[in-house]
């Protein structure tokens, strides 16, 4: 089932939060709504699900109109960051609420029902917890109970906010296994909310960027972390250094006496250039090629060294491999040369 | 003794000053309760039970509970209703709503009661209309029933406004989206998540709609038999030197106190958590 935004808007008290959304999870994807705090992804999630309501827009589920369709209408199951589980129901009955609450006609018989609960408990790996209350559980159970719950309806969309947001770092990487797996078999339509970039890339088919209520950028992972539509999503996906140049007659001048980068989509006047640390190489200072800096300091983290390096004005960034820094001897206080592997311009904001 | 030293007060002082905070208590809180029985029962068991007996007393009993039974549901009701709209939607007014079910705490009962009086009395606003319609409200049921309601109006609420504010609508909206209607919600998730809560509001509720002297004090017109309740029926026993029924009446009240007390206490120590949210509050 696809879900497709056109030009959503919506406001609170006057301040944007979401500003003419275009965007469409296709069927059987999972898809990643990437943005700092307060960029709109959770209000975006929530128009999808019914509520909120937005004051422009079209939203399409499945093709079908449902921005006048209320939530349970909608064929979609939502897990709520904190999980919203109903503190004073057993495990077994916060599975069970959705199909407890169908008006009689459409509910399934209660012992069609505990079947349907213990069949969802042993998807999520809480086959033993049906009598268990919210609070007697860890964040990674009562996320799976929440998952569960959510299921129960049978969905055909899912909505995730945060899902792994309040769970320890161990707990957050096979939780992100698990779902990657579940989604693949039950052929649901995914859409979640993170901020956490490396989430996103790693479990999403396509990844959404906000940005202060707008889309940046949509793209598969590879895509949006290679071609950034712009500096914003440049900096949120991954570490990034960024220096000032100038732009005349489509080159970008990077510093005083930095390379040279073609710039041709660029008016004259000033930009910012975007080089990620570990696109920066190493060379001896006498190296023509060399844009000089002077180590400040550095760490070794394994194989690879951290380096700080003072160039022009700039403090940037560079991890390097650590041979390359014992071979040229680099110490804190040694001018080198660096050669910029990639370099992106984009115009500054 | 490191601790001692440094608070500073040596064990003697220690000792004086819980003695002193122990001797206030007694002589200002226990003395008084313990005399309120002793004198109800100071002429035996069966002049007791003989005052408790008499036909107007048995009236203002009555009479406090049927306005009791009135005024503490419609409080229940409209303290849940008040404190879902501030807790859980954004209602424009929000912050007035929230002043103004605190009024009653602010100003004297008395006030409240002459109020009424001023509303529905026979120089009052609706005095003629109701008159000419056969209503009386002032010196009536319906009078004392709205001075209670008036004064007893911001228990339940406030107990579930903080309540209900910390619980925030999570709950709620996972039921809307899971399929619930508004009162599918309401009774499965709201309900079951304020109940002790709420159960602690109303005994609240109850015990001063009992005990409520002033306002309806000034709305009742003392008619023996008919319109005073149980506290205006102390003060006129107490008045005609009537010192036994007058206990006997303030000893049912006294117990009530301590009924409510045990409850609520039996309720901090098993829903001590739940409660401590709402506490802060009252």
């Amino acid at each position: 089932m696809s879900v497709e935004l056109r030009d959503v808007g919506k406001r609170f008290n006057g301040t944007v939060a979401l500003e003419d959304v275009t965007l469409e999870a296709r069927p059987r994807e999972l898809l990643a709504l990437l943005g700092p705090s307060g960029s709109g992804k959770t209000t975006l999630l929530r128009v999808i699900a019914g509520l909120e309501r937005p004051e422009r827009g079209t939203l399409l589920i499945s093709g079908k109109e449902a921005l006048t369709l209320p939530p349970r209408e909608r064929g979609i199951g939502f897990v709520f960051q904190h999980y919203a589980l109903f503190r004073h129901l057993t495990v077994a009955d916060n599975v069970a609420f959705g199909l407890v609450v169908r008006p009689r006609t459409r509910r399934p018989s209660r012992a069609a029902i505990a079947d349907r609960v213990r069949e969802l408990l042993s998807l999520v790996q809480l086959g033993d917890f049906g009598d268990r209350f919210p609070a007697q559980l860890s964040g990674g159970q009562r996320q799976r109970v929440a998952l569960a719950r959510a299921l129960a309806v049978e969905p055909s969309v899912l909505l995730l906010d945060e899902p792994f947001g309040a769970l320890d770092a161990k707990v957050r990487v096979e939780l992100r296994h698990w779902l990657r797996g579940l989604h693949e078999r039950l052929g649901l339509t995914t859409v979640f909310v993170t901020h956490d970039q490396e989430e996103a890339l790693e479990l999403a088919d396509r990844v959404a960027i906000l940005n202060a209520g707008r889309i940046e950028q949509v793209g598969p992972p590879g895509q949006v972390y290679d071609r950034p539509a712009s500096g914003f999503v440049m900096e949120f996906l991954g570490e990034v250094n960024r220096l000032p140049c100038r732009v005349s007659g489509g080159k970008a001048h990077v510093g005083q006496c930095g390379p040279i980068v073609e710039a041709s989509h660029l008016p004259d006047g000033c930009a910012r250039a975007y080089v990620r640390p570990h696109e920066i190489k190493l060379l001896p200072a006498d190296d023509p090629a060399g844009f000089p800096a002077r180590v400040r300091s550095l760490s070794i983290i394994g194989p690879r060294t951290r380096l700080h390096l003072e160039q022009e004005d700039s403090i940037i960034e560079a991890d390097v491999d650590r041979a390359v820094v014992d071979a040229l001897g680099v110490a804190p206080g040694l001018v080198v040369g660096t050669q910029f592997l990639s370099v992106r311009i984009y115009p500054s904001s | 003794m490191a601790a001692e030293r440094s608070l500073g007060e040596s064990r003697i002082a220690r000792l004086l000053l819980i003695l002193a905070a122990l001797a206030l208590l007694a002589l200002l809180l226990v003395l008084p309760l313990v005399l309120v029985f002793s004198e109800a029962l100071a002429k035996g068991l069966a002049a007791y039970r003989a005052a408790l007996g008499a036909p107007d007393t048995l009236a203002s009993i009555r009479l406090t509970l049927l306005v009791a039974a009135i005024a503490v549901p419609a409080n229940t009701l409209f303290g849940i209703a008040a404190a879902w709209c501030i807790a859980k939607f954004d209602v424009p007014g929000k912050s007035l709503l929230t002043t103004i079910v605190d009024l009653p705490l602010s100003v004297s009962p008395v006030i409240s009661g002459m109020v009424f009086v001023l509303i529905f009395g026979a120089q009052g606003w609706f005095g003629p209309w109701l008159a000419s319609h056969g209503i009386r409200v002032v010196f009536a049921l319906p009078g004392l029933v709205l001075a209670t309601i008036f004064v007893t109006l911001p228990f339940v609420a406030r107990q579930l406004i903080p309540l209900m504010q910390h619980q925030g609508r999570d709950e709620e909206e996972a039921a809307i989206v899971l399929g619930a209607g508004g009162l599918q919600t309401f009774l499965r998730v709201t309900l079951p998540n304020i109940r002790w809560g709420l159960l602690y509001g109303v005994l609240l509720c109850n015990a001063r709609a009992m005990g409520e002297f002033g306002a309806v004090s000034v709305i009742s017109g003392h008619i023996r038999g008919a319109t005073n309740t149980m506290p205006l029926q102390v003060e006129i026993l107490y008045n005609e030197y009537n010192i036994v029924a007058a206990f006997a009446v303030a000893s049912l009240l006294a117990f009530l106190a301590l009924v409510t007390l045990t409850v609520k206490r039996l309720l901090e120590w098993r829903y001590g958590r739940e409660l401590a949210l709402t506490q802060s509050a009252t």
